[in-house]
């Protein structure tokens, strides 16, 4: 099963390094340094799991959070966040979000939960086409 | 905290002002009482004196007027011719004897100083002429005279009064000689007192009467000049060095004065008793307002030291809790900024150990070496994320959930996550739980690592062998409940003792502890509403206190 993903973080290297090891694992990614670009590869293609950083600069991950729920409420959210905290964690899940990472994360724990978010979305997909 | 030597300078001060606006009033009021009582006896002494000495006087006046009305009546009574009957004047000499005793002779001189008549028993002066004497012409001149004390031909101290007669032209006089003992027994009288005295002087200050004490009849008694003064005078006079009292009298009828001399006891010894009782009373107030100063004093310090103890303990609260504020803000900004560097870091590192499962590579011959050097990168960046997310834990605003806690509950399951570590350790938890604990208003989850943090700080202070004491009881006023975790441990310096709670502050293997565990316990146990304190001495253990509100 192939897995479409799209990473948006505005730290380049994080960024061209995480999408160096999905694409190893054969996982597509696709990737944003901020926001509107990311808004932009979602208007062009459909992706099955969004990796979000919650702080970049320009618009937020909240807000893209919200955007993405409102435009593509198939497409599942996984928040990365600097902020161990809790709340920013529960506060993208009650938006909507799938699931959370703390940063630094562990990959294989990332790789993970995307495939989860990836399983969730396929079940919802046929959930709605069988209706 | 002021300086110990503060507060005694402090204390010397409240009891030296206490003292003194105290003891001078009262110093002031003795003294006073003492003066009035002194005046009050003094003036009392002076009346009695001068009432002895106005009743003296009366006394010798009215002896002396009799004697002198005695012999006028005589005298003027008979003409001469009967007195030169043989016989006659020793009749009238014995009825006179028979009144006053202290007659010693009688006789009858003509105008030419002859004395023609005697009775008595000094036959010797019977031819004695007084024509030239002094004494002569004063009777003469003024009818009468009294003279002072002397020895004379008899070798007796006595006196005498002569009156004269004029009868016709012949003048005569009779003459009568008074043993002076009599004024002996006139000035002297029981009213003097043990130690008082009284005698007559004349105008030249010869003694005329025997005083008790000192000189004797016919000596001198100086008592300084005084003129003839009417009344009575009350003088204090130095008399061999001690000075006495006196009540000083002029006779009417003869120049002598009278002098009593007051009983120097009776004057003193009220006195000294009334000094004695002020200063008794002085003494007592004294050691009164002392004893109630220092007591004062010690009640008022004592209470002053305490609430400057419990200004300074709250002051160092409130530090404590700004420098955790401040330090909370700047940890969670530090740990923000280094967690996306620490991402890159493992990605990278990720990264590379994704390469290292292509084939070429597997054939090099530093394989293993990069393999490890990867797996080391990876460890390390676990460790700095584990700092950063405590950091950022500890720093984190996050309302505390409020639930009904049963606190022993929650310390039993602390206690099972350790208890293996704890037996390999050979350490004993051992618990004294309250059992009817009042629940209180929490978050469980928070107060379990808080409780876990110190059980667990206590089992690397004891390391080896020890036992760890857990107990919880509620108290009352304000309404607590008391959590106390005492270990066996080494106990914790003094100097250490209040830099525990400070963030990184450590005594653990650099990579064994974050200095962190004790920071984020008590900003909990802060924003539960209670407070966590540290009491130890080294080498006796540590005893972790925490209190939480039952509401």
């Amino acid at each position: 099963m192939d897995i479409h993903i799209l990473l948006v973080d505005d730290e380049a290297d994080f960024v061209e390094t995480l999408t160096k090891r999905f694409r190893i694992r054969k996982i597509p990614v696709a990737s944003a340094g901020s926001g509107a670009d990311a808004l932009k590869l979602l208007e062009e293609q459909e992706f099955d799991v969004v990796i979000l950083d919650v702080r970049m600069p320009g618009m937020g991950g909240m807000e893209l959070l919200r955007l993405i729920r409102a435009k593509y409420p198939l497409t599942e959210v996984i928040m990365l966040t600097g902020h161990a905290s809790l709340e920013t964690g529960m506060q993208g899940m009650s938006m909507g979000a799938y699931d959370y990472v703390l940063k630094p994360a562990d990959f294989d724990e990332l790789l993970d939960k995307v495939r989860r978010a990836a399983e969730r979305k396929a079940l919802n997909v046929r959930a709605q086409s069988g209706n | 905290m002021i300086e110990s030597s503060g507060y005694t300078k402090l204390r010397i001060k409240m009891i030296l002002t206490t003292l003194g606006f105290s003891l001078i009033p009262l110093l002031i009021l003795g003294f006073t009482i003492y003066r009035q009582f002194e005046a009050a006896h003094t003036a009392k002494i002076v009346q009695h004196l001068n009432h002895i000495t106005e009743n003296k006087r009366r006394t010798i006046d009215l002896f002396l007027n009799e004697r002198l009305s005695q012999l006028m009546a005589i005298a003027y009574t008979h003409k001469l011719e009967y007195f030169l009957e043989s016989g006659t004047l020793e009749r009238v000499f014995t009825l006179m004897q028979a009144r006053s005793k202290y007659y010693i002779d009688l006789g009858i001189i003509d105008q030419d100083g002859n004395h023609v008549m005697y009775t008595g028993p000094y036959q010797a002066i019977r031819t004695a002429n007084y024509k030239d004497q002094e004494w002569f012409d004063q009777v003469q001149a003024k009818g009468f005279y009294i003279s002072d004390v002397f020895m004379g031909r008899r070798n007796y101290p006595h006196f005498i009064i002569a009156v004269s007669r004029r009868d016709g032209d012949r003048n005569w006089i009779l003459r009568a000689t008074i043993d002076s003992d009599i004024f002996d027994s006139l000035v002297q009288s029981d009213q003097l007192g043990a130690n008082g005295d009284a005698f007559l002087l004349n105008s030249e200050s010869i003694l005329q009467s025997k005083p008790r004490f000192g000189a004797k009849l016919l000596g001198k008694m100086d008592l300084g000049s005084y003129a003839r003064f009417p009344g009575v005078r009350t003088e204090s006079i130095t008399v061999d060095g001690k000075p006495y009292l006196f009540g000083l009298t002029w006779l009417e009828n003869k120049n002598w004065m009278l002098a009593i001399r007051d009983d120097p006891a009776e004057e003193l010894t009220p006195l000294a008793h009334t000094r004695s009782t002020v200063w008794i009373i002085l003494a007592g107030g004294f050691l009164l307002i002392a004893g109630g100063t220092i007591l004062t004093s010690n009640t008022i310090l004592s209470q002053l030291l305490e609430s400057e103890r419990e200004k300074a303990s709250l002051n160092a609260s409130l530090t404590q809790s700004s420098k955790m504020a401040s330090l909370g803000k700047m940890a969670a900004g530090v740990a923000h900024e280094i967690n996306n560097p620490l991402a890159i870091i493992k990605e990278q590192a990720g990264w590379m150990r994704d390469l290292l499962g292509e084939e070429d590579i597997k054939a090099s011959p530093n394989f293993k070496e990069f393999a490890d050097s990867i797996t080391k990168i990876e460890f390390h960046v676990t460790r700095a994320k584990d700092v950063t997310h405590r950091l950022l834990g500890f720093a984190r605003r996050m309302d505390p959930v409020h639930d009904d806690v049963n606190i022993n509950e929650v310390i039993l399951q602390t206690i099972t996550f350790l208890q293996n570590e704890a037996r390999y350790r050979a350490i004993e938890i051992d618990t004294n739980l309250q059992k009817d604990l009042p629940y209180v208003a929490s978050d469980p989850a928070q107060l379990q690592q808080v409780c876990l943090n110190i059980i667990d700080n206590a089992i690397d202070a004891i390391g080896k062998d020890g036992n760890i004491h857990v107990a919880t009881m509620a108290v009352h006023d304000p309404d607590e409940v008391i959590i106390t975790i005492k270990d066996s441990g080494p106990g914790i310096p003094k100097e250490k003792l209040d830099k525990i709670f400070d963030p990184f502050f450590t005594t653990k293997k650099v990579g064994e502890g974050t200095g962190l565990g004790l920071t984020i316990s008590f900003s909990i146990i802060q924003k539960l509403g209670g407070r966590l304190k540290v009491e130890s001495e080294e080498g006796h253990g540590a005893t972790f206190i925490i209190s939480l509100p039952m509401h």
